[in-house]
């Protein structure tokens, strides 16, 4: 019934004027939103790309040099580290989440945020403060020295500076990232199956073993998978501590050997072990949203501990805490005030603004990017766009010396290209005009960090329903007045977290920043590095305390996040 | 009189599959049309297509005598002055009510801008919510609000989403009655969407039963309701049965009622078999009637009772009665037949 009668020959004199009349965009006939979006996601996706890219170069002699001499100790290492590093964040991570989200004890609500502050501490500054703290000439030996009259070599201590050394070093900064994940899934599980498994007469202990775990599994993977990422792309501590991996062994082909095709070879290898976790990790957060349990709930039910096992509960969270944030932080504090005379230079004033600046210019730009690839893919959210904006934040598991790599690479070939062409052409040199310039090291920081910006804004923009953008538009607002007058004042709140992670991030930031970086040009991080790699410990430790400092707030920001995303939450309005 | 809205045989896709037909009507100026359907049945797309959300896939959308979609290209929703107010109300929760009616008029000065709202505020009887911020509103107050935003600019059409559906019943009415009048005040042309019959015989001039992305038809809620044009639209709209019959000759049809009389159409020849729309009020009780009939279930509503009854021929039918006489069930009743149309469907 109502056949399609034959469409009425409507000419535009008949119909009036056309004027006005856009093209209505679809799959098939990309608008300017589509082209922004692509052509962003390939810019940032140029590294990773060019990196791979040199797979197919033909191998040359450092490359051969390498597999024959170092290439099976860098893999050797770096999977020793990641298998380590995973116990060491699961055994710290888990018992915290769990005890602060099923159970009640003193201290509770003070460790719920606590747990994380060691997100603040770079892994490269805990390093070397142990360092400063084990050493044969440090406070703790010295002591024991003092002690027993014992002189060098009479006794044995732990070596700190070796592969099991950084294995607890990384380990006591990235527990974090399980504890947060996890203890997320402990919230949400639905008092239901607890209450159930309690009325079937499981005690805290099985309950936790045999319905809390098996239920937060994914996401404790997920946040693993987190934590390994982070474990492949350090480059700080595994050079400090002299532990040669990929990352150490990408900047020393770089550098030392100058062989970027060789470097860009043991990045794509080191890619290969980073894919492998960007896939769990995406699988992993998937599988956690099967495993949500019913949608009721309440005010969780905490197991009142007592007698030996309160005394247990807050050992075990005091222990992750005091290791990964107080004690360093103490040491970094009395160094710094036994050394006025550094932070009191003009040197570290300068070096202050160097990383204020690039960490705001980086910060602001990854934020403007992020608005425009969100709200491009809620305007547009077919396929093409949406496969960009996924790639555009993929630089997050991407460690920074690979980064490194990809951008010097294109940038270089870029610099002599046009330096060939204008000498040909108009006899004049160009020289450098993009490498070993800040604009490499802000675009590397975009590629590296966009992802943390973008996941800020998307799920700010997600929480702004889709009829205020059509009741916007259907009084007049075009797509960017629609951005600028609804979107961005409701935004505002997300807009600036979003500006202080990525500073933050770009603060702490070093592998890239020490190779991209102009000559000469210093920030906090790179000086920190520097400095305690010339063993001036003490001299480095005003530059590292600003960074640990600054790294709080993200913490502080965090916490407050979580504290009022549990759905049901009672300080919730 | 030119159409202020016309559709041209509208197609809207999502994707490959197509979720309106061929849709084709149209409003004069100053009249309240209204799409009205099950849910899924396309009305909402079909109102986001005029307001210029959703592209068209074939045919035509004009308004004001200018095509506005057409199969890949179309004026933004921005530039077809269509006002809209949504299921959600969507009003910018940054904003104060006066600065949400103002959201589409900041083009005028100062002082006209501030007169419009205040006239506007005025013609939805909120004049003193001015500075108030909408999560502070009742849902009553919001969905004003929204449809003062809406008429801020002046639209030359303006469009309803399911308006009244976060509304529980008693306020419903009291709102649709309200919008109505604002409406006819402002003398504006509108669309509305809907799912609820009573919503619709309230506020529209003119409906479009749409069932599986088909307007089946285009007409006065009267005549919807006397005039079905298809089965779906008969047992859509109001109350009644089909009650099987055969077509006697072209004034006459035989049921388990006895013979009805009105126009059979000329498509229907003698002896067919054919579906009879009886309608609550089209038939009475009566102490002794030609017909008879045993009550089987009563609902009583008020000013009458609905009664279903079991023909002694077979077949059952409704019919309301006066709330006075209340007859048990299980009694035999006679009826008295009283059409005023004969509607009837082929078998």
């Amino acid at each position: 019934m109502n056949a399609r009668v034959a469409q009425p020959d409507v000419s535009v004199t008949a119909s009036g004027s056309l004027g006005g009349m856009v093209r209505t965009a679809s799959a098939l006939r990309p608008d300017a939103w589509t082209w922004t979006i692509l052509v962003i996601a390939a810019v940032l996706a140029l590294p990773v790309l060019a990196v791979f890219a040199h797979v197919f170069v033909p191998a040359g002699d450092v490359w051969l040099h390498l597999r024959e001499t170092v290439l099976r100790d860098y893999a050797v290492n770096s999977m020793i580290l990641t298998v380590g590093v995973g116990a060491g964040v699961l055994l710290l991570g888990i018992p915290g989440a769990w005890l602060v989200s099923l159970c009640e004890f003193p201290g509770r609500r003070w460790f719920e945020w606590a747990l994380l502050a060691p997100l603040a501490m770079p892994a490269y500054i805990i390093a070397y403060t142990y360092t400063g703290m084990l050493d044969f000439a440090g406070p703790i030996q010295t002591q024991i020295r003092a002690w027993t009259g014992w002189g060098w070599g009479d006794y044995w201590f732990p070596q700190i500076r070796s592969l099991p050394g950084a294995i607890v070093m990384l380990s006591l900064v990235l527990y974090p990232y399980v504890y947060l994940l996890s203890r997320a899934a402990f919230l949400e599980q639905s008092v239901c199956v607890l209450e159930v498994s309690r009325t079937l007469g499981a005690g805290p202990w099985t309950s936790f073993r045999r319905v809390a775990l098996p239920l937060a599994r994914p996401a404790i993977v997920a946040g693993l998978s987190l934590a390994l990422m982070e474990t492949l792309a350090d480059y700080g501590t595994v050079e400090y501590f002299g532990v040669p991996t990929f990352t150490t062994g990408i900047f020393r082909t770089w550098f030392g050997l100058a062989d970027p095709a060789a470097a860009a070879q043991l990045a794509s290898v080191l890619m290969t072990f980073v894919f492998v976790l960007i896939v769990l990790e995406r699988h992993s957060r998937r599988r956690a949203r099967f495993f949500h349990t019913s949608g009721r709930y309440s005010r969780l039910p905490r197991y009142r501990l007592t007698g030996w096992r309160k005394v247990g509960a807050v050992v075990l969270c005091l222990l992750p805490v005091a290791f990964g944030f107080v004690i360093p932080g103490a040491q970094l504090g009395c160094w710094a005030l036994a050394t006025p005379e550094v932070w009191m230079h003009r040197e570290f004033l300068r070096l202050m603004g160097n990383s204020l600046s690039l960490a705001s210019i980086a910060a602001a730009l990854a934020v403007l990017l992020a608005v425009i690839m969100a709200y491009g893919k809620r305007l547009r959210p077919a396929m093409p766009i949406r496969a960009a904006v996924r790639v555009a934040g993929m630089g997050y598991a991407i460690p920074g010396t690979v980064i490194a790599v990809g951008v010097m690479l294109p940038f270089a070939w870029l610099d002599n290209t046009t330096d060939d062409l204008m000498r040909q052409y108009f006899g004049v040199s160009t020289g450098l005009i993009l490498s070993g310039t800040l604009a490499a090291v802000v675009f590397a920081y975009c590629v590296r960090f966009l992802a943390v910006s973008l996941q800020t804004v998307e799920a700010g923009l997600a929480k702004i329903k889709p009829s205020m953008d059509d009741a916007a538009r259907s009084l007049g607002m075009g797509p960017l007045q629609v951005l600028r007058r609804v979107h961005l004042p409701i935004l505002r709140g997300s807009l600036l977290t979003a500006l202080v992670l990525v500073f933050v991030d770009v603060l702490k930031e070093l592998p890239a920043t020490l190779i991209l970086r102009p000559f000469n040009f210093n920030t906090l991080a790179v000086r920190a590095f520097e400095l305690a790699s010339d063993e001036r410990l003490a001299d480095s430790s005003s530059a590292a305390l600003a960074i640990v400092l600054v790294g709080i707030v993200p913490v502080v920001l965090l916490s407050r996040a979580i504290s009022r995303s549990r759905p049901g939450h009672d300080a919730a309005p | 009189m030119m159409p202020l809205l016309e559709l041209r045989n509208v197609d809207v896709a999502y994707g490959p599959t197509t979720v309106v037909h061929g849709a084709q009507l149209e409003l004069r100026k100053g009249v309240i049309g209204c799409l009205l359907g099950p849910s899924g049945c396309g009305k909402t797309t079909l109102l986001r297509a005029i307001a210029g959300f959703e592209p068209v896939a074939g045919g035509e959308i004009c308004l004001d005598g200018r095509a506005v979609s057409r199969p890949g290209s179309a004026l933004p929703p921005e530039k077809r002055r269509v006002g809209m107010v949504f299921q959600d109300f969507a009003l910018f929760p940054h904003l104060s009510v006066a600065e949400n009616i103002g959201f589409g008029i900041q083009h005028l000065p100062r002082r006209e801008r501030r007169a419009r709202v205040a006239e506007l505020l005025e013609l939805v009887g909120l004049p003193t919510h001015a500075d108030s911020y909408p999560h502070a509103l009742s849902g009553g107050q919001q969905q004003r609000i929204a449809v003062a935003r809406a008429l801020a600019p002046r639209p030359q059409l303006l469009l309803l989403d399911e308006p009244f559906s976060s509304m529980d019943a008693e306020l419903r009415d009291e709102l649709a009655r309200e919008v109505r009048r604002i409406l006819e005040q402002e003398d504006i042309t509108t669309v509305l969407v809907t799912h609820d019959q009573m919503e619709a015989f309230a506020m529209a001039d003119h409906i479009a039963v749409m069932n599986a992305g088909r307007i089946l038809q285009w007409d006065t809620p009267c005549n919807l309701y006397r005039r079905p044009a298809e089965r779906f639209v008969a047992g859509f709209i109001g109350q009644g049965r089909l009650l099987p019959g055969t077509v006697l000759n072209d004034r006459q049809v035989d049921t388990a009622l006895g013979i009805i009389t009105g126009v059979v159409p000329e498509s229907f020849h003698q002896g067919a078999p054919v579906d009879v729309l009886v309608r609550p009020d089209d038939i009475r009780p009566v102490r002794s009637g030609p017909v008879s009939a045993d009550i089987l279930d009563k609902v009583f509503r008020g000013a009458d009772f609905l009664y279903t009854l079991r023909l002694a021929r077979g077949g059952t039918v409704l019919c309301s009665a006066p709330g006075r006489d209340d007859l048990p069930v299980g009694e035999r009743i006679g009826l008295e037949l009283d059409f005023e149309h004969l509607v009837i469907f082929p078998r």
